[in-house]
């Protein structure tokens, strides 16, 4: 049941009056600043979320590419001035359409083949790409020949008896060795 | 082992001479490029930018805000683009260079303030002398990268025609002055 409320004409009651609106007053300024905060959270949020698969991308782009600066590091990876102007640069370029590969050349351009981890295969990078494979055949090679012409010793008559016994018994002493 | 030494003895001369020539060989190759690697810096990347026409710019000059300076502008003559900024160390180990350059008038200096606030830029030049024919300032870097700037100070030669000749990275040298941009300069105005 609701009822009239009296209003009493007193010194103490606009006292309370007062205190009691400039508390409302403070609360609602209070709701407003955490409205406030909560949509800049909100936007900082939004900024900071962007767009996760574009965010990925970046990362695997920058994983490839050496910050010229310190040049052991990534561009992921590095701190220095530079590599965050490159970073921000191919965050725009790839917002403005361009390719992974458009964003590489683009780079290469200004700061030649040495900001790719991964050099690409051309005449001047042969001997980088190919070089371990042709050691690793001609090891082969040396091996192979190695084995055979070990392969053909027993039969070969100018061994020269000293070295087929000390073989022979250097066969002995290891089967022995086995066999214990 | 006794096994391969007399199998060594058994092969014919030529073969015998190769089984410690090779090996010796390609120990000597390896020992040269690590040789010459000693002498290597490996901080200077070549430029992929030399033999190429400089990038296109429009900067605000450093003195005169309101007016610009663009590639164009320097065409038809030979001269040096200077890219230093108040914050950078070395920059100040070239400076007497450039300064003792620009008093011998052999060629147009070109200032670069990258990543650098004007009023910075222009206090230091009052300290430590303006050299240059015209400075202009690039303030967030955008020209920096499409010169290739990684490394400042940088120095390149560009000539008549607007073609990147040569670039210095690092502090110029008085060596490096006189052996090798001079000289370029001078074949460039010849021409």
């Amino acid at each position: 049941m609701r009822h009239v409320r009296r209003v009493p004409d007193t010194a103490e009651f606009h006292l309370r009056r007062g205190l009691h609106l400039r508390h409302r007053g403070l609360h609602l300024r209070h709701r407003g600043l955490s409205l406030l905060c909560a949509g800049l959270l909100w936007t900082a949020a939004l900024a900071a979320q962007g767009d996760p698969e574009l965010d990925a991308r970046l990362k695997t782009l920058e994983n490839e590419l050496r910050c010229l600066v310190c040049q052991n590091q990534t561009l992921a990876e590095s701190n220095a001035p530079l590599a965050e102007d490159l970073r921000k640069e191919v965050r725009e370029l790839a917002v403005a359409g361009k390719s992974n590969d458009d964003i590489r050349a683009y780079l290469v351009a200004r700061y030649g083949d040495f900001v790719l981890y991964k050099p690409p295969v051309k005449a001047t990078t042969y001997v980088l790409w190919f070089g371990p494979f042709v050691l690793l055949a001609a090891g082969v090679a040396v091996w192979v020949t190695v084995l055979r012409r070990r392969a053909r010793m027993p039969a070969d008559e100018t061994l020269g008896d000293a070295a087929a016994a000390t073989d022979g018994a250097a066969v002995s002493r290891a089967r022995a060795l086995l066999d214990e | 082992m006794p096994t391969t030494n007399a199998a060594a003895e058994s092969k014919p001369a030529p073969m015998k001479w190769l089984r410690w020539s090779l090996p010796l060989a390609i120990f000597l190759v390896v020992l040269g490029f690590l040789f010459v690697g000693l002498f290597r810096d490996p901080r200077e990347v070549p430029s992929p930018l030399i033999g190429k026409p400089a990038p296109a710019f429009s900067l605000a000059q450093l003195h005169r805000p309101d007016r610009t300076l663009t590639t164009q502008d320097m065409r038809g003559q030979v001269w040096l683009l200077n890219v230093w900024a108040s914050w950078c160390v070395s920059c100040k180990v070239e400076h007497p260079l450039l300064v003792d350059l620009a008093k011998a008038k052999i060629v147009p200096v070109i200032g670069l303030a990258y990543k650098d606030k004007p009023e910075d830029g222009l206090a230091w030049l009052s300290a430590n002398g303006d050299p240059y024919q015209l400075s202009i300032v690039d303030g967030d870097g955008r020209v920096g990268i499409d010169f290739g700037v990684y490394g400042v100070p940088e120095t390149f030669v560009i000539d008549k025609a607007g073609v990147i000749r040569y670039k210095q990275i690092g502090p110029l040298t008085a060596e490096a002055l006189k052996q090798t941009i001079l000289p370029l300069v001078r074949d460039l105005q010849k021409s």
